[in-house]
């Protein structure tokens, strides 16, 4: 029998790629005052408008007709983090994006986007944005190089400025090779790499993402994410990311809110949320979780619940109860127990919570 | 802004003319082929030295210009391009401006080829009677009126797109006012009674070509100018974000 004690193990390997993201910022922002990072970088994400904080709302509502697809968001975003907008389909993520942008209005309340008002400032936000929307937006008639050109010169990019960041994030994307290609005969997966370079040409202060990997493969989608999350994080951008994929937010997100029809449920960073629950978790694998057993275990104070899933015995714990006691316990009551994992609960059982 | 305009502008003649496929190519050569060489050769010299002329001239444009005009808004929007789009830097006077340009550069631009197509094969065929030239008031009238009148099918085109929700409905409503356009002043003259119908074409053989040309013009740009601002007003960043 082995025995492994392993504290919140599972939450370690998912915050990998934040941390990344999360130290790279910091590198980024000690060149930036050794003055070593890029003028023209600095100059965006320093320059007029540019505050500490990158999103304000204060009660953000918008209506269509009788539906409240926006409803009293009052939220604030950090400049230099992945922030994720968590929510079902028609939660208002979408809309809340088209706010920001300052391309529908508000029917309530204000927002300030890099320090500009989205209602009187609405080009200003555009302008220093960059913006990967519910489709990719790309021309399919066009070749990958063609499709960046346009947004090249749209963003007013000087021509050997364009090619050089085209060959740049088209290099790193993988899709170099494939730049005379027409787009139009691409994968989704493609489509949305080429979309992520668009919306970072210009070097934008912030990037909006509305829900970049869905209608992907997991493979795809698994290799966007991990394209978004250097890019990201070598870029220095702060990223507005809306999903509905726990597991993405939890992944590349240092922030998270989760919304529900239009209203905020919870903000916080993913492991506040979690701990927030106040519950932790206590997974055993092992052989002889008979009913006796959970009686037994139902019947302690610290057990606020407990069954089997999956051949595991899941307890969840009602406050920062020590689990040894129980795994004593089940030694003691004759289970067989070869490996116990505590952690606290996923986002994603979070998330199904505040759902409920 | 200039600059804005003109990006949309070589964006759009690039989808239109490079990236068109080889049908839309093959119907360009076929357009060329009949104003530039069929058409000329059928009706001879009256093909430059006729004012009658200055009819297909104003006609052509409003056909090449209502076939791709459709697609610039109601296009965007049936291919999830537009909402990324408007959300860029751009300003609504550009994105509309580029759009309008290079439809009214390529049916304009494609009708004084074929214009000058014509002048040769009307010269190569009559080689030895002379030079044969347009007259001032008809060369002016074709190249001013066919520019206005592309002017206009652009202003109601965009209109008609930024409101449709697929090409096919926008190139529906075109055609169908491009068709109400043509025939109600045709079928309007038919039925007139024939005293009238004679007094008309008295007038109109009498009438002085530039002073038609200046009149007919001035309508023009008057509706162009109309047009156009009713489409800037129309857009709305809002309505085509949320397509």
């Amino acid at each position: 029998m082995s025995m492994i004690y392993n504290t919140a193990a599972a939450s370690f390997v998912t915050v990998n790629l934040r941390d990344k993201i999360e130290e790279t910022h910091k590198k980024a922002q000690t060149n930036r005052v050794k003055g070593i990072t890029l003028v023209w970088k600095e100059a965006v994400n320093i320059g007029v408008g540019m505050t500490a904080t990158a999103i304000r709302t204060e009660n953000l509502t918008r209506e269509f007709n009788k539906t409240t697809a926006v409803d009293d968001l009052s939220i604030e975003v950090p400049a230099g983090i992945v922030f994720g907008f968590l929510g079902p389909n028609g939660a208002g993520k979408t809309t809340t994006i088209r706010l920001l942008l300052g391309l529908i209005r508000p029917t309530g309340g204000r927002a300030e986007v890099l320090g500009y008002d989205v209602l009187s400032r609405a080009d200003d936000v555009r302008s220093r944005s960059g913006a990967l929307l519910e489709h990719p937006g790309l021309y399919e008639r066009l070749s990958a190089a063609d499709n960046l050109e346009y947004y090249g010169r749209i963003w007013r990019l000087p021509a050997g400025e364009r090619r050089d960041r085209i060959k740049e994030l088209l290099s790193h994307l993988g899709l170099w090779d494939r730049r005379s290609e027409i787009v139009g005969s691409w994968s989704a997966g493609m489509k949305k790499k080429l979309a992520v370079a668009r919306a970072l040409l210009h070097r934008p202060a912030l990037l909006f993402l509305d829900e970049p990997t869905a209608g992907l493969d997991p493979v795809a989608a698994a290799a966007l994410r991990e394209d978004l999350a250097t890019l990201a994080a070598r870029e220095g951008v702060t990223v507005f990311l809306t999903t509905h994929n726990l597991d993405e937010a939890e992944k590349l997100c240092s922030l998270v809110a989760v919304i529900r029809q239009g209203r905020l449920l919870a903000i916080g960073h993913p492991d506040d949320l979690r701990a927030r629950s106040g519950r932790l978790r206590v997974a055993v694998v092992g052989r002889g979780f008979t009913e006796e057993i959970l009686t037994l275990l139902r019947a302690r104070q610290e057990v606020a619940d407990v069954g089997v899933e999956n051949g595991r015995l899941i307890i969840d714990l009602s406050e920062e109860a020590a689990a040894a006691p129980l795994v004593s316990l089940l030694v003691r009551a004759g289970v067989e127990v070869e490996e116990v994992r505590r952690d606290k609960e996923s986002l994603e059982e979070v998330f199904l919570t505040l759902m409920e | 802004m200039i600059a804005d305009i003109g990006t949309v502008m070589s964006k759009e003649l690039k989808e239109m003319l490079v990236f068109g496929g080889g049908k839309g190519r093959l119907g360009l050569l076929v357009l060329a082929g009949v104003f530039g060489v069929f058409l000329p050769l059928q009706v001879g010299r009256a093909w430059v030295e006729s004012p009658a002329g200055l009819i297909y001239w104003i006609w052509v444009p409003l056909f090449l210009v209502t076939s791709v005009i459709a697609d610039s808004f109601a296009g965007e929007r049936e291919r999830h391009t537009l909402e990324t789009l408007v959300a860029s830097r751009l300003s609504a006077r550009a994105i509309l401006f580029g759009k309008v340009g290079a439809a009214i550069s390529y049916g304009w631009g494609l009708t004084l080829v074929s214009m000058f197509l014509g002048l040769i094969t009307v010269n190569v065929a009559h080689r030895g009677a002379g030079l044969i030239l347009y007259s001032a008031a008809a060369g002016f009238g074709a190249i001013v009126l066919s520019l206005l009148g592309a002017g206009m099918v652009a202003g109601a085109g965009v209109l008609v797109s930024l409101r449709a929700s697929t090409v096919r409905q926008a190139q529906q409503t075109l055609s169908i006012g491009i068709m109400l356009l043509i025939f109600i002043p045709v079928f309007g003259l038919q039925s007139l009674p024939a005293e009238w119908k004679a007094y008309l074409a008295q007038t109109a053989a009498s009438a002085d070509l530039t002073r038609v040309v200046l009149t007919a013009a001035a309508f023009l740009a008057v509706l162009d100018y109309i047009l156009l601002s009713a489409a800037l007003a129309r857009f709305r960043r809002e309505r085509l974000a949320a397509g």
